[in-house]
């Protein structure tokens, strides 16, 4: 995804606020789940707030190089959405992927180390901050180019459904992704072939400083699976019961139906698409309507409100958060960076190839 | 030995590795129902069934991708893509993702796939049809590039393209499908040969001059090479087989050995392989030379359609023997 479009400004029309925040359903009521699962969605939104926060800061002091786009504004998304999933399935991300690789399972001290690009990152630092990856907790990669992984991950369904298992992959996206060749191939793909995986599109309005309305002819995304007999739901990104019950309905039957689903959350990213953007596009409105609708405080005084959350355990949830997060920078920042002896290691699996790409172009008879 | 078609003998040779492991799986357009365009995959959908014969849409970034996905799941995927040309749609997934997977994520996962492909002019197919184009594949860290030009080859190639690690784009000339060669009589069993990826062959020694090629180039070396024999010019014939990884090492002995080289590629000149190729020469065997390396490429046109036109364009007997001989009266021994 390239950073470098400087966003336009002065006479450009700014995107306006108040665009199409069309949220279907009612939140739901926190009433319904325990206080303990409450509190833990909270600290996990917080983790992820907290741990990003953290990322933007090191960024700006040059302690992360490359592109470095945050979840910022979408964590209650992120968290109902891995809430959903069950430790055997997979997920594929996209490049705003630092929340979805802690909530997959990946710890954060390995995530920034990734950022950090050290030897004890997810990926050993090839990857960085769009590449995270981690076999074991099913983390099947962020992946950099707008909707490459969509096809990579219908085939991943598609081993699944080879072998008869009963896992279930999830694809995660931006908005404008479902315009790009490969989201009609892939879909079309997995409904014809039965595979059972949920396409989510993390709708924060904006592909890049592109609205959706200028780039979708049918900007209600979730009803774009029509033409592929694929069910499709939206839900309100800011609300992470609603994620996860919508999220956890669509993974569920996509298990035990074996077919994919779509899956649309309305979500808003509080920042630029990365962390060099300053958003330019956004008009004050627009900037003001998302800061306003911080799902993580939402959250919060809806805690508050209900009792579940009082000052002493927010700070006992806070405290352990920075904690986490000062341990996961520390742990990066002391980690060894990778060793140049171990820059031939990783083109080819076969170790044999990597010795013979390694053989200096210059002459083979050394005397 | 027995005498068998460059397509039967990539056909036994999937064959005989889809029983040998249940994750090698076929998929691509027109392979099943169809029996393949070129019919390499006759009789797959009924042996095996569409779980591992599958037909795609018409839709290639989608199926090679999944290919890829797929693969990083532990699967094995054959993948046929109806000619090279139409690689191109799926470039995103076969040069951004699948050489990347392994390199990218430190190791953790590869993309044990192959993907085939027919490719090459002659057939009157028009420009976008008859490209050559497995240079932008043979560019790329982390892609294996094979390109055999022989039955026996095909057969030995395949198996280690099937049991590889990495992902793999296997090319096959259209002009080759037809020719016949001698196979090993165990070709298509599990115990038959298996190729080792990365090394050229010499498919024929010879003392004047070496020549290289590789695909159907590398057939009609054979070729120019049997007819120079008869006027006592000694050809030895390099076979490269594997674009990426490339065998420098075999082409720097035998080019110190002969002292010149022409290279012959069915592709065009400016940018291509055979330009990796001499100045792999010019960088390991530049004190050997005699005469300067001389490539014999396809003209750099759009290939046209009708046949006298394209026919002018390829690469033929003809001119790489013209090379050959010009290229030995500069070193000083006169030739015809």
């Amino acid at each position: 995804m390239a950073d470098t479009a400087k966003p336009k400004s002065g006479s450009a029309a700014k995107n306006s606020g108040g665009r199409r925040r069309s949220r279907k359903g009612t939140p739901t009521a926190v009433a319904d789940e325990s206080p303990e699962v409450l509190r833990e969605y909270y600290r996990r939104m917080l983790l992820i707030r907290r741990f990003e926060e953290r990322t933007g800061q090191a960024y700006t002091q040059a302690r992360i190089g490359g592109y470095c786009h945050l979840n910022l504004g979408e964590e209650a998304t992120v968290v109902g959405l891995m809430t959903a999933l069950q430790e055997r399935d997979y997920l594929f991300a996209n490049y705003r992927d630092h929340g979805y690789a802690i909530e997959k399972g990946i710890e954060p001290r390995r995530v920034m180390a990734e950022l950090y690009g050290r030897s004890t990152g997810t990926s050993k630092g090839w990857g960085g901050s769009m590449h995270m990856y981690d076999t074991d907790a099913r983390m099947l990669g962020g992946w950099g180019i707008v909707g490459g992984q969509l096809p990579m991950a219908t085939g991943a369904a598609m081993a699944v459904s080879y072998r008869g298992g009963d896992e279930v992959v999830m694809c995660q996206m931006g908005d404008g992704t479902t315009n790009i060749g490969a989201w009609h191939e892939s879909l079309n793909i997995a409904s014809l072939w039965n595979l059972p995986i949920v396409y989510v599109v993390i709708n924060n309005y904006l592909g890049m400083g592109t609205t959706v309305d200028m780039s979708s002819a049918e900007p209600d995304l979730y009803k774009r699976g029509c033409a592929f007999r694929i069910e499709g739901e939206r839900v309100d990104g800011q609300d992470v019961l609603a994620v996860r019950d919508t999220a956890r309905n669509l993974v569920e039957r996509a298990r035990s139906e074996q077919r994919p689903f779509l899956m649309e959350t309305m979500s808003y990213r509080m920042k630029g698409h990365s962390v060099v953007d300053p958003a330019k596009y956004r008009s004050k409105e627009d900037a003001q309507e998302a800061r306003s609708n911080d799902p993580l405080a939402a959250f919060e005084s809806q805690l508050e409100e209900a009792g579940v959350l009082d000052e002493d355990r927010k700070k006992e949830i806070a405290d352990a958060v920075r904690q986490e997060v000062a341990d996961a920078a520390d742990f990066a920042e002391n980690s060894p960076h990778p060793d140049a002896s171990t820059l031939f290691d990783y083109t080819y699996a076969s170790p044999v190839a990597n010795e013979s790409t390694r053989m200096p172009a210059d002459p083979v008879f050394a005397d | 030995m027995s005498v068998i078609t460059y397509r039967q003998a990539l056909r036994e040779t999937i064959r005989a590795e889809m029983h040998r492991d249940e994750n090698v799986f076929l998929m691509g357009e027109e392979i099943g129902v169809f029996e393949g365009s070129y019919k390499i995959t006759e009789g797959m959908l009924t042996e095996f069934g569409e779980r591992r014969v599958r037909d795609t849409p018409i839709s290639e970034e989608g199926f090679v991708g999944s290919a890829i996905g797929s693969a990083m799941l532990g699967l094995r995927p054959i993948v046929e893509l109806m000619t090279i040309n139409f690689s191109l749609i799926a470039a995103d997934q076969i040069i951004n993702h699948a050489p990347k997977v392994y390199g990218m994520f430190g190791g953790q996962t590869s993309v044990p796939m192959v993907i085939r492909t027919p490719g090459g002019g002659g057939q009157q197919l028009g420009a976008t049809h008859s490209q050559n184009i497995e240079l932008f594949y043979s560019f790329i860290p982390g892609m294996k590039v094979l390109a055999p030009s022989t039955p026996a080859e095909a057969a030995a190639m395949m198996r280690a393209a099937v049991r590889d690690d990495d992902p793999v784009l296997f090319l096959e000339n259209l002009g080759l499908y037809n020719s016949k060669g001698e196979v090993p009589d165990n070709y298509a069993d599990d115990s038959g040969p298996v190729a080792e990826i990365g090394r050229a062959g010499v498919l024929r020694e010879g003392s004047d001059i070496t020549l290289i090629g590789y695909s159907r180039m590398a057939a009609l070396a054979t070729q120019v090479a049997e007819e120079l024999a008869e006027q006592d010019i000694s050809v030895e014939v390099i076979d490269l087989r594997s674009l990426r990884p490339l065998d420098r090492e075999t082409i720097v002995n035998s080019v110190a050995k002969t002292g010149s080289a022409v290279i012959a590629e069915d592709d065009w000149l400016t940018y291509g392989i055979g330009a990796e190729i001499a100045a792999s020469i010019q960088e390991g065997a530049f004190d050997f030379l005699d005469a300067p390396v001389r490539r014999v490429a396809m003209a750099e046109v759009p290939l046209p359609y009708a046949k006298p036109l394209e026919t002018a364009a390829l690469p033929s007997v003809e001119s790489v023997t013209t090379a050959i001989k010009e290229t030995l009266n500069a070193v000083g021994r006169r030739v015809g």
